[in-house]
C-alpha cells in the first residue's frame, strides 16, 4: 500500500527525537563506554613503517611482563581463502581483510597492525607493546596514485595481475582493476563539438572524520560462545566478517549494537574485533579495546583520492554532445576503491549521447580505503562539475543554464546503459532557479559557485518486529544500527500506519540474536528498506487488529474497518459497537489468539535514486589564500522526508563534510611515507565557528516503490561541495585550481602564480 | 527472448571475449545466471557475485525471482553499495 498519496498525520512531522535525551545527558551507551569487572585492555603494535617485509616477531619478552595475559600476531589468526564478495559497501576479498586486521608476512602501511596484547591495565599494555622485538627489512614504497601506476613503481603484491584486461599481464603490478562504461562513441561526438573543455584533477583521500574512535568489548567463553560489543554501522557485519576472519560458526558469535558516534561508510569494516576476540580466547578474560586517533588516522580507511582527466564538449546553443572521463582511484594498500560508482556517477546527471568512462583501481601505501557517503561519486563529480562550469564560462551561458538545459530527465539513457525513471533533478534545478539565495544579488567581494550530485541509494535485506505492548503501546525492533534517526522515523511509520500518536510507539535495535538477519546501515538504505519491512509489519499488526476485534464483536473479520487508531464496525449492517482502541484490545489479546506481533524480513528493491544541487557563496583573502563561507544552501529530491529535521541535518552534515574535503582536508605524509598529520589539530575537519548555517530546500518526488515515497539522502549531499567551491573559487580569482583541497597555500600559490 | 546487455568493460568481459549483448531464454535473474554461466563458463559466478540488473530503470540486487520480460530494458550493472 502507498500512504504518499493519502494526507498523512505523522509522517513528515517533526517529534522530539527519541534517541536526544540520552545523547545530551552522556548517558548514552557507545563502543567505547563498555565496561565489564575483570576485563583487559587490548593495544595493537603498529608498523612505523609504509612498506617492510616482516622477517621475524619475538614476543617473549612481551609475554614475560607481569600483568600481561596474552600477545597475539598474524600467525594466531587462521589462513583463509582468496575469496571475493560483496559485502559492506562494496566489493572485497575476504583474505585482504583479514591480512588488513594484522600483518603477516608484509606491512603494506604505516599504522598496518603486526601484533596485539592483553594485559591488566593500559599503561601494562604499552609497555608490553614497546617489548615486542619486531625484525623488518624495509622497502621502497609508493603513496601517490599516479606514481603507484608507473611500470617502475615498487609492487605491493607480486600476485596482483590487473583484472579486466586481456589478456592476462604477464607481470604484477599496483593495478587492481581496469573498468569502462561506453555510450555511443565520444571521440565522433568531439568532433561535432564547437567547444571543448579539456583537464585533469585531482582528489586527496579524506577521513570520514567519526568523533567516536572503533571500539569493541569482547568475550570468548570456554564453551566458544562470544560476544561482541562495538562502534559499527552493522552488527550483523561485525558478526559475519569476524566469524570469516577466525574461521568461526556465526551461531557462536553474539554482537549487541551500540549508539554510533559517527561512520558515514567508515564502519562497515572491522579492526579490533577479530584480535579482540583471539585475545580473550587465549586470555581466557573479556578484552576490551579502543583506537586512538592517531590509530584511526593510520590504521583505519579513509575513502579514495583520485586523479582524472575531464573532457566535454558541447554545440554554441549548450547542448552537450560528447563527454570522456578517465578515473585513477587509490584504493590503499589492498584492491576494491569505489570504481564503478565513480565512474558511473559523475556524469550520470546529464543527457550526453556520447560518453566514455576508463577507471583504474590501483593499490599504494596508504591504509585500504573504506566507504564514505557516496563512494566514489564526489571524486568523479569533482572533476565533471568544474567542467561545466568552465564549459558554460567558454559558451558565455549561465552555469545553471547550461544544467538545465542538458539536465536528465525520465527517460534519459545513462552511459552505464540504464534509463532513468522516476527522478526530480529537472525539479531540484528548478528549486535552485527559484531559490532566494539563487536570485539575491552576490554580495560585493563574494563570488558564487553552483554544483550538482547524483547517487543511486540502495535497498537490501532487513528485518522488523513489531508488537503490541499489555496496554495498547507498541515495541518496533529492527536490525538497523541507528546513524541517522532511524528509531525516530521507524517509529512514525508504524505510528502512522497504526493510527496512533508516536509517542506510544518505541523503537529499538536489536542484537543479533534478537532478530532477523538485517545488512548494515549504509548507502542510505535504512529508512527505504528497513522503513519498507517495520511498514508491512505494522500492516500485519494491524490487519491482526481488525481480527480481533471481529473476535470480540462476533462479526466477520471483513466487516472491521480500521481507522485513527480504533477499530470500527465497518457500517451499520456489521452491528453497533463502540470503538476499540489498541489499550482495549490489547487488553483482551490472550482471550483473542495470544500476543499481537508480527516479524517481517525483506530484500527491499527499488530505491529511488537522489540528485542534489549546492549553491555557496565564498570570500577569498588574496593575501593568504584563506576561503570563507559566507552562504550555503543545498537542494535535494528526497522523496518524502519521514522526519524532516533529520533529513535536513543529513544534508547538512553532509555539505559540511564536503566543505571540509573542499578547504582542508588531506593525508600528509613525510618521505618515509609516514602520516604527519594525524590528529585533528592538523588534519584540518570544519567546525561550527567555520561556517555559515546550511540552509535546505527539500524537494520532493515520490519513490513510487516505498509506502511512504521515501528516497536515501544521506549520500547525496556529500557529493556536489567540492565542485560548488571550486568553481566559486574561480569566480572570485578568475583560478582554475584542480587539485584539492583548496587549502590556504594551495589557493595563495595559484594566486601568486598567476600574478594576481 | 529478452536482451541482456553487460555494460561495464571490465571483468566481465575476459568470459564474454568482448560480447556485450545476449539474447537469452531465460525469465528470471536466477535463470540468466545460470544461463550466462552455461555459455561462458565462470560468468555466472562473475554476475551473481558483482553484478546487479536493472529493469526499465529500476536497479536489483541479489534478487533471484526478479523477471526479465522480452521488451524491457535489461542491463548488467556493479553492484552499488554506499557510506
Amino acid at each position: 500500500m502507498n500512504y504518499f498519496d493519502s494526507t498523512l498525520k505523522i509522517v513528515g512531522t517533526r517529534p522530539v527525537r527519541p534517541d536526544g535525551v540520552d545523547k545530551v545527558t552522556g548517558r548514552a551507551m557507545y563502543g567505547a563506554d563498555m565496561r565489564q569487572a575483570g576485563m583487559l585492555w587490548g593495544k595493537v603494535l603498529r608498523s612505523p613503517h609504509a612498506h617492510a617485509k616482516i622477517l621475524s616477531i619475538d614476543t617473549s619478552k612481551a609475554e614475560a611482563l607481569p600483568g600481561v595475559k596474552a600477545v597475539i600476531t598474524g600467525k594466531d589468526l587462521p589462513e583463509i581463502a582468496n575469496e571475493e564478495a560483496f559485502m559492506g559497501e562494496g566489493p572485497t576479498n575476504f583474505r585482504d581483510q583479514a591480512y588488513n586486521v594484522i600483518a603477516r608476512t608484509k606491512a603494506l602501511y604505516e599504522g598496518h597492525a603486526v601484533a596485539a596484547v592483553a594485559a591488566i591495565d593500559q599503561a601494562t599494555a604499552d609497555a608490553a607493546l614497546a617489548l615486542i622485538d619486531v625484525k623488518y627489512e624495509v622497502l621502497p614504497h609508493v603513496i601517490d596514485v599516479d606514481e603507484a601506476m608507473k611500470p617502475d613503481a615498487p609492487v605491493l603484491h607480486d600476485d596482483m595481475f590487473t583484472a579486466g584486461v586481456t589478456p592476462k599481464p604477464e607481470k604484477p603490478s599496483n593495478i587492481a582493476k581496469v573498468m569502462s562504461f561506453k555510450k555511443g562513441d565520444a571521440e565522433a561526438g568531439f568532433k561535432d563539438a564547437d567547444v571543448i573543455v579539456e583537464t585533469t584533477y585531482t582528489t586527496k583521500p579524506v577521513h570520514q572524520g567519526y568523533i567516536e574512535p572503533h571500539a569493541c568489548l569482547a568475550q570468548y567463553n570456554a564453551d566458544g560462545q562470544i560476544t561482541i560489543h562495538s562502534s559499527s554501522q552493522g552488527h550483523f557485519m561485525v558478526r559475519a566478517y569476524t566469524a570469516k576472519i577466525l574461521g568461526l560458526d556465526i551461531a557462536n558469535i553474539r554482537c549487541q549494537p551500540m549508539e554510533i558516534g559517527g561512520g558515514f561508510g567508515g564502519k562497515t569494516v572491522i579492526y579490533l574485533e577479530p584480535l579482540a576476540v583471539m585475545l580473550s580466547k587465549k586470555a581466557g578474560r573479556t578484552v576490551k579495546m579502543q583506537m586512538t586517533r592517531e590509530d584511526v588516522f593510520k590504521g583505519s580507511g579513509p575513502t579514495s583520492g583520485a586523479s582524472m582527466d575531464i573532457k566535454i564538449g558541447a554545440k554554441k546553443d549548450g547542448t552537450i554532445v560528447a563527454a570522456k572521463q578517465v578515473v585513477r582511484i587509490q584504493a590503499g594498500a589492498f584492491g576494491g576503491g569505489p570504481l564503478g560508482p565513480a565512474l558511473m556517477c559523475g556524469l550520470a546527471l546529464y543527457d550526453i549521447p556520447n560518453i566514455e568512462t576508463v577507471g583504474y583501481d590501483v593499490v599504494s601505501n596508504r591504509p585500504k580505503v573504506a566507504a564514505y557517503r557516496a563512494p566514489g561519486a564526489p571524486i568523479s563529480s569533482w572533476a565533471v562539475e568544474c567542467a561545466l562550469d568552465d564549459l558554460a564560462g567558454k559558451l558565455g551561458m549561465d552555469p545553471l543554464t547550461l544544467r538545465m538545459k542538458n539536465a536528465a530527465k525520465e527517460g534519459t539513457k545513462t552511459h552505464y546503459g540504464v534509463t532513468h525513471s522516476n527522478i526530480g533533478f529537472q525539479k531540484v534545478l528548478a528549486t535552485v532557479a527559484e531559490h532566494p539565495h539563487w536570485k539575491a544579488p552576490v554580495p560585493a567581494g563574494q563570488a558564487r559557485g553552483l554544483a550538482c550530485g547524483f547517487w543511486f541509494n540502495i535497498g537490501g535485506e532487513s528485518s522488523a518486529n513489531v508488537h503490541v505492548n499489555e496496554d495498547g503501546t507498541v515495541t518496533v525492533a529492527t536490525g538497523s544500527v541507528d546513524v541517522g534517526g532511524s528509531r525516530a522515523s521507524m517509529g512514525m511509520m508504524v505510528a502512522e500506519v497504526l493510527g496512533i500518536d508516536v509517542s506510544k510507539v518505541r523503537a529499538t535495535v536489536a542484537d543479533t540474536a534478537s532478530i532477523g538477519f538485517t545488512f548494515l546501515t549504509g548507502g542510505s538504505r535504512v529508512t527505504f528498506a528497513t522503513g519498507m519491512a517495520v511498514t508491512q509489519a505494522a500492516e500485519k499488526v494491524r490487519e491482526d487488529l481488525k481480527a480481533r476485534a471481529a473476535k470480540i464483536w462476533e462479526i466477520p473479520v471483513d466487516a472491521v474497518e480500521w481507522k485513527d487508531g480504533q477499530a470500527f464496525p465497518a457500517g451499520s449492517n456489521a452491528g453497533a459497537f463502540e470503538p476499540l482502541d489498541l489499550p482495549a484490545i490489547a487488553l483482551k489479546s490472550a482471550r483473542t489468539g495470544g500476543p499481537i506481533s508480527s516479524e517481517v524480513s525483506v530484500n527491499a528493491q527499488g530505491a529511488g535514486a537522489g540528485f542534489g544541487a549546492h549553491i555557496v557563496d565564498l570570500a577569498v583573502d588574496k593575501e593568504t589564500g584563506q576561503v570563507t563561507i559566507a552562504r550555503y544552501t543545498a537542494v535535494q529530491d528526497v522523496g518524502k522526508a519521514i522526519h524532516p529535521s533529520y533529513v535536513e541535518g543529513q544534508i547538512q552534515g553532509g555539505a559540511v563534510q564536503g566543505i571540509g574535503w573542499a578547504l582542508n582536508e588531506e593525508y600528509i605524509y613525510n618521505a618515509k611515507g609516514q602520516m604527519e598529520n594525524a590528529g585533528f589539530l592538523d588534519y584540518r575537519c570544519p567546525v561550527m565557528s567555520d561556517l555559515p548555517m546550511i540552509d535546505t530546500a527539500l524537494v520532493e518526488v515520490p519513490n513510487p516503490r516505498h509506502p511512504f515515497g521515501a528516497r536515501g539522502v544521506g549520500e547525496v549531499p556529500i557529493i556536489p561541495p567540492m565542485a560548488a567551491i571550486g568553481n566559486a573559487i574561480k569566480g572570485a580569482t578568475g583560478l582554475r585550481i584542480g587539485s584539492l583541497p583548496l587549502s590556504p597555500p594551495t589557493v595563495l600559490s595559484a594566486i601568486d602564480s598567476a600574478g594576481r | 527472448m529478452p536482451e541482456v546487455v553487460l555494460a561495464s568493460g571490465g571483468s566481465c568481459h575476459q568470459f564474454t571475449g568482448g560480447k556485450t549483448r545476449f539474447d537469452v531464454k531465460a525469465t528470471t535473474f536466477r535463470q540468466l545466471i545460470l544461463e550466462l554461466d552455461r555459455d561462458y563458463p565462470g560468468l555466472g559466478k562473475q554476475v551473481e557475485e558483482s553484478m546487479a540488473i536493472a529493469i526499465d530503470g529500476e536497479i536489483f540486487q541479489d534478487a533471484y525471482g526478479v523477471e526479465l520480460r522480452p521488451n524491457s530494458e535489461i542491463v548488467l550493472i556493479p553492484k552499488i553499495g554506499g557510506g
